[in-house]
């Protein structure tokens, strides 16, 4: 195969011209023209948002989809005070850090008895996991409502982790164990040779080898817990518990008419996420496509 | 830390014969524990609950103290309710467009990165930005730019209220999630279209076949399982729809974006009859796993390779 491509360029040094790198070119153009209409299309509506965030409302009024005239960061301080976002990002900094490590707990031990021990009934716990990251929320979200207003945990920073602890983490097992079964049987078995205990091999063998999938799978709960808004405007009401992402719902429905303080809104919640995904792009790319079930 | 004692009961601790089974055990009974925290968690907020739907779909209930058993009498009301079969309709219409839509857009999104040899991964990049975008922003920057005073209508000079009129509510929401979702698929379809052998395209030249009939001959069955997966996820989320509806129009104006679960929603929690939200939920969840089920079917028939 490589050698038919070397042979063509060969052919066209050889001949002097180069007639088919144009006209490859040529066929090319299309292709970007419409690539990059869809990428237009699919960060235009972001870019005017960060536009209005700029923008005073008469000017959004006037000229809604221009670039701002002059740079006024004033929806920033009004939205950011107005809004509390201080308290209801800190919110969502503890939902986000505390259901990521939760999760990669939870799911290492997980994946590391599903791969690695010789459990009896492993397939059909497997088959459950799958079937549980599938299973629509409608089926025990009332039920579950009860039951944590009985608790006391509604209206609960840990209570809502908890419930993503259980969401998410059939999905990261799934995730981890195809990680873990990449890691020879071998260095288990040396392990145990050497008299350490199973509990020691999953810190001192797998830990380190594993280390790769958990940051994805933190990443990827992290960014979820994040953005997620179903089970926190069902569980938290009161407003100094919320996240971001209700509290910009409420911050919104007050200012329907005020796109510019909604789109400054929205940035303090994009802005942390879209540089995450810049920087760690492969990482997150990963995790999402194959945590495509939720 | 290198050091450490050999706890008693090891493997080199154990007497080679009789301990074989009580190890194995051991070893079972210490997967089980690693288990443990997963499976707990999993009882608490999902299966013990998701049972606990089962009982209550049976009953008149508020959401809160004694539930009261009557029969199949929610069941017939979901199956009379006209509110209902509108929603059941909502949730078909949504699957058709969401779909083909999506799936149109990502295969030619994927199918260009896959012709052209440069900025591969910055296109990729910029068509998985809305996917990683919270639903709350995507859908207020879309109630920004589908709004009929300071939107792309206005520029235009159309008066349209896209998230206001009965007739296009839920066009314009279903709309909203396409344009979060076809970039996901692009990545996903991009993936899987490099894994197609180079060969198949250079033998399928050799044939004489065009762009297009390398797409559908070559392309497309190269990539069937993904289709597949993209299909069957496609089917189940279309039956969750759930978050842009709720955050864009709340079902409304007049139930006109309802799907079943907003109504479910809505009856669970504004309208305090749990009861019928669970056989609402259960209903849905049915359908759900009937079509799990046939999936699995179709991958045991060797569809999925």
């Amino acid at each position: 195969m490589s050698s038919t491509v070397i042979e063509r360029r060969d052919a066209a040094l050889r001949s002097g011209t180069t007639p088919r790198r144009r006209r490859r070119r040529n066929l090319h153009f299309p292709a970007y023209l419409v690539l990059t209409v869809l990428a237009l299309f699919a960060i235009g509506p972001a870019v005017l948002m960060v536009f209005n965030a700029f923008k005073s409302n008469a000017e959004i009024g006037g000229s809604p989809l221009s670039p701002p005239t002059s740079l006024s960061w004033s929806n920033f301080s009004i939205a950011w005070q107005q809004g509390d976002f201080g308290t209801t990002m800190r919110n969502s900094a503890i939902l986000v850090v505390g259901s990521a490590a939760g999760t990669c707990v939870i799911a290492g031990l997980a994946a590391y008895a599903l791969s690695h021990l010789d459990l009896p009934g492993r397939g059909g716990v497997i088959t459950y996991l799958f079937l549980a990251s599938s299973m629509p929320v409608q089926l025990f979200v009332v039920p579950l409502f009860s039951l944590w207003t009985d608790l006391g945990l509604t209206d609960n920073l840990f209570g809502l982790i908890v419930i993503y602890w259980a969401v998410d983490a059939p999905f990261a097992t799934l995730l981890l164990r195809s990680f873990l079964l990449k890691v020879p049987k071998e260095y288990v078995e040396a392990g145990r040779l050497d008299g350490a205990s199973e509990v020691q091999i999953a810190r001192r063998v797998m830990l380190p080898l594993a280390w790769p999938g958990l940051m994805t799978v933190a990443l990827v709960v992290g960014l979820w817990a994040w953005n997620e808004f179903f089970w926190a405007i069902t569980f938290i009401h009161d407003p100094a518990k919320r996240p971001i992402s209700t509290s910009f719902m409420a911050f919104q429905d007050e200012n329907s008419t005020n796109w510019g303080l909604s789109s400054a809104a929205a940035l303090f919640m994009l802005v942390p996420i879209l540089i995450l995904f810049l920087v760690l792009q492969r990482r997150f790319v990963a995790g999402l496509t194959s945590g495509g079930l939720k | 830390m290198t050091a450490a004692p050999a706890p008693s009961g090891t493997a080199l601790a154990a007497p080679p014969r009789s301990g074989a089974r009580r190890l194995r055990l051991r070893r079972g009974l210490i997967g089980w524990a690693f288990l443990a925290p997963l499976l707990i968690l999993n009882v608490i907020v999902v299966l013990g609950p998701s049972l606990a739907t089962v009982w209550y779909s049976f009953t008149d209930w508020s959401g809160i103290g004694p539930a009261k058993f009557v029969g199949t009498a929610n069941y017939t009301r979901a199956f009379t309710d006209p509110a209902v079969r509108e929603a059941l309709l909502h949730n078909a219409i949504w699957f058709v467009l969401f779909l083909f839509v999506p799936m149109a857009l990502g295969l030619l999104g994927a199918h260009l990165i896959n012709q052209v040899t440069r900025f591969r991964m910055l296109y990729r990049t910029l068509f998985f930005i809305p996917y990683v975008t919270a639903s709350v922003i995507n859908a207020a920057i879309w109630k920004m730019l589908l709004s009929p005073d300071s939107g792309i209508g206005h520029t235009l000079g159309i008066s349209q209220a896209w998230l206001g009129d009965p007739k296009t509510s839920l066009y314009a929401v279903n709309f909203v999630v396409d344009w979060h979702w076809w970039g996901f698929l692009a990545v996903i379809f991009f993936a899987a279209m490099q894994g197609v052998d180079v060969q198949l395209y250079e033998a399928a030249r050799l044939d004489g076949a065009g762009r297009w009939r390398q797409f559908l001959s070559v392309t497309l069955p190269g990539i069937r399982p993904t289709m597949i997966f993209v299909v069957l996820m496609t089917i189940i989320w279309s039956l969750k729809a759930f978050d842009y509806i709720f955050i864009m129009t709340h079902g409304g104006p007049a139930n006109s974006s309802d799907v079943v679960s907003t109504l479910m929603y809505d009856q669970a929690f504004n309208q305090y009859s749990a009861g019928y939200a669970a056989a609402l939920g259960l209903s849905m969840t049915v359908i759900v796993g009937l079509v799990l089920a046939v999936y699995q079917f179709l991958r045991r028939k060797g569809w999925e390779e």
